[in-house]
């Protein structure tokens, strides 16, 4: 086996395991943690595939801003014990059902499909570098490049206004 | 610069990315606290993003990997205004356990 398969594997087994204990740890910190690990693994497959500045974004977005977010609000929420109470066990046994069929089924029509592209095109031109992708991003992609930055000001000022404690007029 | 694809295979990603899919659903089936259910469908993001590129590499374009970004951006202000409402729910509620939350039940 050549060693790029050996790491895609190991990296493939990260993902998926520390993906699982997410979910499967009680502790709501130890669950980010674990969310850390999954997001660094996929900068991982990232950085497999060559897309650089795909695997920088993921890193600063995902490992950093997002988990920053998740683990103050734990914090804030004093979430960080194990307390919580288990759903029914009829629900528990539905949802494994669920997760058992959706995959079998998934893999199922994955594997009976056939792929129109025989084979796989190396045409050996730069596609994903920097320099290409921001030449597309602000010609072909302007419009939504900057509908993004209102998207994101919305966003702002609707976290101020939700989390902002409402005077009670009594 | 040679195609990843050729050692690796397109098929491998897919399940991959099915798999993280399928967990991210588990994920959201199976936990009572809302914050593990946020978590939850990043997972679920994360899956398709990384479908995105593997597709962007098979086909040699960089389409894939724009929508991407643009995805990224949406996931950053959801997870923004989603904890936003969550915080408000455990100042009303005291819990943020989402079977708490049956209020529309009737």
């Amino acid at each position: 086996m050549a060693p790029i398969v050996i790491i895609f594997y190991f990296l493939a087994a990260i993902t998926l395991a520390t993906a699982f204990l997410t979910i499967y740890s009680r502790n709501p910190i130890h669950s980010a943690i674990y969310l850390v690990l999954c997001f660094f693994s996929i900068a991982g497959h990232y950085l497999l595939f060559n897309a650089q500045f795909l695997a920088l974004v993921h890193i600063i977005v995902y490992s950093g801003a997002i988990m920053v977010l998740f683990l103050f609000t734990i914090m804030l929420m004093n979430l960080n014990k194990e307390d919580e109470v288990h759903k029914p066990r009829i629900t528990r046994i539905g949802a494994l059902i669920v997760f058992l069929i959706m995959s079998i089924v998934f893999i199922t029509i994955f594997i009976n499909s056939k792929t129109i592209m025989t084979g796989y095109d190396t045409s050996g031109e730069d596609f994903q570098s920097i320099k290409v992708l921001g030449k597309i991003l602000l010609n072909e992609y302007m419009f939504p490049f900057e509908f993004i930055s209102i998207l994101l000001l919305v966003a702002m000022i609707g976290t101020v206004l939700l989390t902002k404690k409402e005077k009670n007029n009594e | 610069m040679s195609n990843i694809l050729n050692q690796i295979g397109i098929e491998n990603y897919i399940f991959l990315s099915v798999l993280l899919f399928c967990i991210g659903v588990f994920g959201v089936l199976y936990r009572r606290n809302a914050i593990i259910v946020f978590m939850s469908i990043e997972i679920m993001l994360n899956a398709v993003n990384l479908l995105f590129v593997a597709f962007s590499t098979y086909h040699q374009d960089a389409e894939g990997q724009v929508f991407v970004f643009f995805s990224m951006a949406v996931a950053a202000a959801e997870v923004a205004v989603g904890l936003a409402i969550l915080v408000s729910v455990y100042r009303n509620l005291g819990s943020i356990d989402i079977d708490n939350l049956k209020n529309l039940k009737g």
